[in-house]
């Protein structure tokens, strides 16, 4: 069995204390800016991630949950389809600077669902994506992250892990062989 | 559970009650969509739809349309009565005619019991019954299970009565299955002439007196007397029908409960149902009809992601 351990727990911790030391950065006092985590993962980094900027500074930044699936671009050429989760938006992002999360970005296409999934709730001013992980060089399409935990290098067959305290838990991300995944 | 097991939706009897919860669970998606400021998902966009229509219609012809056009898949409309149906065109032939223009779901609706089976057997594209006959309406039962689902939290352990004309109508019967795959008690009220015969052997009480029948139940689903299917009298008046099978206000306060009443629509106010009971707060008529283009999306969007189709 191959598999490499990209994150764990402690090492999670720090790469998430990082990434919201960057958004207060760009955000100010986030007065203006909210954050959507994107299912089925992306909404416990999402709570996460909204916990530390409280501790840090203060702000109770706005989360929502958006569900991509009836947006996605391979229903019905996917063997298996998706099962639908739930999205909860409960405030409109017009004109807001919305910071989409997500545990891994790869081909892109999700993330262009979820842009296409979150024009239905207004048109904000400004998007962001905050991803954990980033495998390089895998794209589809021209979409790139504005926060990275960890650039990865990875080949198509190969397969990335990650368990959650929320759902799995543990916290750990892995990088595995697809045979064993 | 993540699919239907099936490319067609001709009866409630061939579906699981696992499936029936996938459909409540991904109508509960919907219904989300549906509370939008854009009411609309891209889904089925490179999906065209027939709706076939061989008996009259407006809510559920209405229904599946805009369920159909906010999944945002192509649309085109038939009803028989303007159409070269008139001409002597069998079913066949009009279908696959339909079909030679390239179309990927049909929503029928036809007088014949069984006219959607008939369909799935000879024709490639996925079928969805909008009510064959007196034989089931599928899509009703399901948006009926789903509001009692929706006010009384789930449908099991709960005791629904169908008052009315059981024998025309295929709400009952898609009604029963449904209710009993989903773990309620069933019964049926009406006069003996509309019950059908042997209606027990599908495992439902059958109750004459409307009160005792209200006084049982948590839900009354009150159906629509179906006065076009009644070829002979059935019952000497529809005055009369209304005094002993009418539900009213008066009659629902002296119950010991509150019950919760359903209607297929449309309803003929001051016969089954008066318009007091109609408009109050008991009566989920108006649900019913939000319910039903969402349960539509669903049943459409797993039918399109089918296996087999």
């Amino acid at each position: 069995m191959q598999k490499r351990l990209l994150l764990d727990s402690q090492l999670l911790q720090i790469t998430i204390q990082r990434l919201c030391q960057q958004l207060i950065e760009n955000h100010d006092n986030f007065s203006s800016s909210v954050i959507l985590g994107l299912q089925p993962r992306g909404i416990f980094l999402a709570s996460r991630i909204q916990k530390v900027i409280a501790e840090l500074e203060g702000h109770q930044v706005q989360v929502g949950y958006l569900d991509t699936t009836f947006h996605r671009d391979d229903f019905r050429r996917r063997d298996l389809p998706k099962k639908a989760s739930e999205t909860r938006v409960p405030f409109l992002i017009e004109n807001k600077e919305v910071i989409l999360v997500d545990d891994v970005l790869f081909t892109g296409r999700s993330v262009r669902a979820a842009l296409d999934a979150m024009i239905s709730f207004g048109r904000p001013n400004k998007v962001e994506l905050l991803v954990l992980i980033d495998r390089l060089y895998s794209r589809q399409l021209p979409i790139s992250a504005n926060y990275v935990g960890r650039e990865v290098n990875t080949l198509a067959s190969q397969h990335i892990n990650v368990s959650l305290k929320e759902q799995d838990g543990d916290d750990s991300i892995w990088l595995m062989n697809t045979e064993e995944a | 559970m993540n699919q239907l097991n099936k490319s067609h939706l001709l009866g409630i009897k061939e579906l699981s009650e696992e499936e029936i919860q996938l459909i409540f669970e991904t109508t509960d998606n919907f219904k989300d969509v549906l509370n939008r400021p854009i009411k609309k998902v891209p889904s089925l966009r490179d999906v065209t739809i027939a709706n076939i229509f061989f008996e009259n219609s407006t809510r559920t012809r209405l229904s599946f349309e805009l369920a159909e056009k906010r999944l945002s898949a192509d649309v085109i409309n038939f009803s028989s009565s303007s159409s070269s149906v008139k001409k002597g065109e069998t079913l066949l032939d009009t279908v696959n005619n339909i079909l030679a223009m390239k179309v990927d779901m049909v929503v029928m609706r036809h007088s014949s019991p069984g006219a959607s089976h008939f369909l799935a057997k000879h024709i490639k594209a996925n079928i969805i019954n909008a009510g064959d006959g007196t034989h089931e309406h599928p899509t009703q039962a399901l948006l009926d299970t789903y509001s009692i689902r929706e006010r009384l939290g789930s449908v099991a352990g709960k005791k629904v009565v169908i008052v009315g004309d059981i024998l025309h109508s295929r709400v009952a019967l898609s009604n029963i299955f449904a209710l009993q795959k989903l773990g309620a008690e069933v019964m049926v009220c009406g006069p003996a002439t509309l019950l059908p015969k042997h209606i027990e052997k599908l495992g439902v009480k059958v109750e004459l007196d409307l009160r005792k029948a209200l006084n049982w139940c948590d839900v009354a689903n009150i159906l629509r007397i179906q006065l076009e299917r009644q070829k002979m009298s059935y019952f000497p008046s529809l005055r009369e029908y209304a005094l002993y099978y009418g539900v009213n206000m008066e009659l629902l306060n002296s119950l010991d409960k509150e019950i919760t009443i359903l209607h297929p629509g449309p309803i003929n106010r001051g016969i089954e149902i008066t318009s007091q009971v109609a408009d109050s707060k008991y009566a989920m008529i108006l649900d019913q009809v939000e319910n039903g283009v969402a349960i539509r999306m669903a049943v459409l969007y797993l039918l399109a992601s089918s296996p087999a189709a």
